[in-house]
């Protein structure tokens, strides 16, 4: 499956004036790890909040936020961030209670290179939420 | 260990059953563990890896960093106010480090 390798890279590559960096092995096997044997739900009411494009890798602002009442029965239990590129890929969990109110946190993150970052969120009933957002980073953070 | 003291940001009025703004920020190096020194050493990683913030003895919200989080860490989180009381945050560091900061909170 070599060529459907590189087709899919020829692919990315048309879509994409500048490609991410290739996902790293960390990051697949957290990935992997959090999702277990479910089926992630593309967006659905989370929100990945970070720039398109950055000069300094070092301090990134990122916001999460997962719609949800947040009551006993239906609330985000926590949201993991991860980055795709980084020598390690878990950069934080939020986890959420009933008396957050709301399921929102913002934070500044690094990046060492042009990536994909991706946000899970998991749910109270079981289901888990998935969306990733492409950065472009200038000069990587330094030392990561 | 924190230079100086963590720098947190309530709101000015506060009313019971309001969903509420907390910032905070630390001051810390959160050195990453992948750098090396001058003579090729690695230099131990140093992160705030916990956050946590509770009120009157309740879990409000909680955080694990590692190092992709950026360094003098800052957070912010929301909190359904139930009344007046003791807001509790505390961050933990590699180094065995624990920093409480304790904020009264008046909600009218």
């Amino acid at each position: 499956t070599a060529a459907a390798l590189l087709a899919l890279i020829g692919h990315v590559s048309a879509a994409r004036a500048e490609p991410p960096a290739t996902e790293s092995a960390d990051f697949k096997s957290q990935f992997n790890a959090l999702l277990g044997p479910a089926t992630p739900i593309d967006g659905a009411g989370l929100t990945l909040d970070l720039p398109a494009s950055v000069d300094n890798g070092d301090y990134v602002p990122v916001a999460v936020a997962v719609e949800s009442p947040m009551t006993e029965e239906n609330h985000v239990k926590a949201v993991h961030l991860l980055s795709t590129a980084n020598p390690r890929a878990s950069v934080a969990t939020f986890r959420f209670t009933l008396l957050s109110g709301t399921a929102r946190v913002t934070s500044r993150m690094r990046l060492a290179k042009t990536q994909d970052v991706v946000a899970l969120a998991e749910l109270s009933d079981g289901r888990l939420l998935v969306v990733r957002h492409q950065v472009d980073v200038k000069v990587g953070g330094c030392g990561i | 260990m924190m230079k100086k003291p963590p720098r947190i940001k309530l709101p000015d009025a506060i009313n019971t059953g309001e969903i509420i703004e907390i910032k905070t920020l630390a001051t810390h190096i959160m050195e990453t563990g992948n750098r090396k020194d001058a003579a090729g050493n690695v230099i131990a990683r140093d992160i705030i890896h916990t956050f946590t913030a509770s009120f009157e003895g309740q879990q409000v919200f909680s955080a694990t960093l590692g190092s992709g989080i950026a360094a003098n860490p800052y957070i912010a989180f929301f909190m359904r106010v139930p009344g007046s009381g003791t807001l509790t945050l505390t961050w933990l560091d590699d180094a065995g480090t624990t920093t409480v900061e304790k904020v009264s909170l008046t909600a009218a």
